[in-house]
């Protein structure tokens, strides 16, 4: 028998940060993206713990298929580049080019505490920061991890702000 | 110190790593179980190299190079391992690390040779959700000839910053090494600077951490579950495990208020208690999730993945990894299904015996050196204090064996098979990234 586990409601999108996406978003973007996104996420040098989140995120439990949100294994394909870890040197080219791959309109997502700002590992020899260094951050997930609820919540108005 | 070893797999390596004068071995007797650190002088900045009679040695080698410039005197491979080229200065470990010149330099592989050969690059953006990690697959047809692991993409330098640090301090990294683990890494991390300092943590700490690292290794048993599942198309044994596995994090998070019970853990004992309700939260997942881990194996009997991914037992026991990495995925499978079940099983009796008593003792500033794992996880942590500050210390993740295991898993298998024999091995990433 399958034992059920309770399905948590997701929380409303708060209406300050949908806005503030919005503001974000030319009109052309809204058109083309409609209530449907497209995921690629990249490690840009996580400890692994943002990726059990985001994979628990992403399965039968919380199941964020049902937001209209889904991962993509082409950054072709992707209209959202999700990272996670703060930013290594030797991973800088690695998501540089991920992002060139990209084609617009995308956005850019930092999962954690790392991404958002070089989280524990900020000033080391071997991490250049968060990933903001590099591309510009559209929304920041803050957590440490941050829990699959805050990842569908945040990822829910940036639904939001394109539907 | 390889003459010394011989050829053969006892003793197994477990680790080699550096200080700025010594390199240290950890060596296992695994008739008696018993670890024994063996430890060699660096001389004119070079030792002895192990990777000769130890094949795992030579990641280590790679690795010390890289970190603090000691050479291994004939050892098998000295291309660089976790330095891409990136880093501002070298070796960072070094006492004067001098400033890096010029462009970071292009990978070198190992050659491979056969008719129609051509190469599949994964990595290190690969699909899904995974780590940063380069997995070069050498084919030809549809066959892997040569399968060789590229890691690194995800060092931090977490040696160097925990160096200096007060043990307390250095916990937050420790916490941070490799997500997945990070109990396991924190519980061996703090024993062995108890042991450094020759105190011990209360029993009641002693006895929630242990029920912490068991509900750690369940949930990642059935996170390798999932990924074997997901990886061999197997939706709803997927689905199973991924279920088990949220019951799990969510009785962690009204225990100890932490999905993942992160930063929990700390030299001397604990942060803080379980929460009243959590032993009754724990104990209902663990039912909970042996209740589903007889779905998962009828799930699992019903998969096709026998005869992929076949190790040999000596070729495990060759790098020094577990025996449960041997046979092929379905054996892995179950071998992790065994495994979660006793774990999950053992967590009842184990939170029934807590006793009652102090959650930490202060940690006296001292002077000394701590070995120690983490319960039966193959996880150990390395230091030396010196007035109270991290003088040396290593992190020392399974997963230094474990890609070794990988490499030989996969080559001569078909390429379409790579994801779910890679799932089965689960190599940790970041743990090895450093």
């Amino acid at each position: 028998m399958i034992r059920r586990v309770a399905i948590t409601p997701t929380p409303p999108p708060d209406a300050a940060l949908v806005q503030a996406l919005k503001g974000r978003l030319d009109t052309a973007a809204q058109a083309r993206l409609g209530r449907s996104l497209a995921l690629r996420h990249v490690d840009a040098g996580s400890c692994g713990g943002c990726e059990l989140e985001l994979r628990a995120a992403a399965g039968a439990v919380h199941d964020l298929a049902r937001l209209g949100l889904r991962f993509v294994a082409s950054p072709r394909h992707a209209d959202v580049l999700l990272l996670t870890g703060p930013l290594t040197g030797a991973m800088r080219e690695a998501v540089e080019r991920t992002w060139d791959a990209m084609s617009d309109p995308k956005w850019v997502v930092a999962v954690g505490d790392c991404a958002v700002d070089g989280g524990a590992f900020r000033g080391s020899y071997a991490v250049l920061g968060g990933v903001d260094t590099l591309l510009p951050v559209d929304l920041a997930i803050r957590g440490c991890p941050p829990s699959p609820l805050q990842i569908l919540a945040a990822l829910a108005a940036l639904v939001e702000a394109n539907a | 110190m390889a003459a010394a070893l011989g050829v053969g797999p006892e003793p197994a390596l477990l680790g080699l790593w550096a200080d700025a004068a010594q390199v240290h071995a950890l060596l296992l007797d695994r008739a008696t179980g018993t670890p024994h650190l063996a430890s060699v002088p660096v001389e004119g900045g070079a030792f002895p190299a192990l990777s000769p009679a130890r094949p795992a040695a030579a990641w280590f080698e790679r690795m010390i190079h890289d970190l603090w410039g000691h050479h291994a005197t004939g050892g098998t491979d000295a291309r660089p391992w976790l330095d891409h080229g990136h880093w501002p200065a070298t070796p960072p470990m070094a006492a004067r690390p001098a400033p890096r010149e010029g462009a970071p330099p292009h990978a070198v592989f190992l050659p491979a040779t056969a008719p129609g050969l051509h190469i599949l690059p994964l990595g290190p953006v690969r699909g899904g959700i995974t780590a940063a990690a380069h997995l070069r697959l050498s084919c030809a047809g549809g066959r892997i000839v040569r399968a060789e692991a590229r890691l690194g993409y995800t060092h931090r330098g977490i040696p160097l910053l925990m160096r200096g640090k007060s043990p307390r301090a250095a916990a937050r990294f420790v916490a941070r090494l490799a997500g997945e683990a990070t109990v396991a890494h924190a519980t061996a991390f703090a024993r062995a600077a108890e042991a450094a300092l020759d105190t011990e943590a209360p029993p009641r700490a002693a006895a929630l951490r242990d029920a912490m690292l068991l509900m750690e290794r369940t949930a990642n048993h059935l996170g390798t579950l999932a990924a074997i599942a997901a990886a061999a198309g197997a939706a709803s044994a997927a689905a199973e495990c991924e279920r088990a596995r949220e019951m799990l994090a969510r009785a962690a998070e009204a225990a100890f208020g932490h999905r993942m019970m992160m930063d929990a853990v700390v030299p001397g004992g604990l942060v803080a208690d379980i929460a009243p309700d959590g032993v009754p939260a724990v104990r209902a997942a663990a039912t909970a999730v042996l209740d589903a881990l007889q779905a998962i194996g009828r799930r699992f009997a019903a998969t096709d993945l026998a005869g992929i991914g076949c190790v040999e037992a000596g070729t495990a026991a060759d790098f020094g990894a577990p025996d449960a990495l041997a046979g092929d995925v379905a054996a892995r499978a179950a071998a992790r299904l065994r495994s979660a079940g006793e774990a999950a099983a053992a967590l009842v009796p184990a939170l029934a015996d807590v006793p009652d008593g102090p959650l930490s003792v202060a940690l006296p500033v001292g002077s000394g050196e701590g070995l120690a794992a983490a319960g039966s996880d193959p996880v150990w942590h390395w230091l030396r204090l010196d007035g109270g500050l991290i003088a040396a210390c290593f992190p020392l993740d399974p997963g230094w064996l474990t890609w070794p295991v990988l490499e030989a898993a996969l080559a001569g298998a078909a390429a379409e098979d790579a994801s779910p024999i890679a799932a089965s091995i689960g190599a940790s990433v970041a743990g090895v990234d450093l």
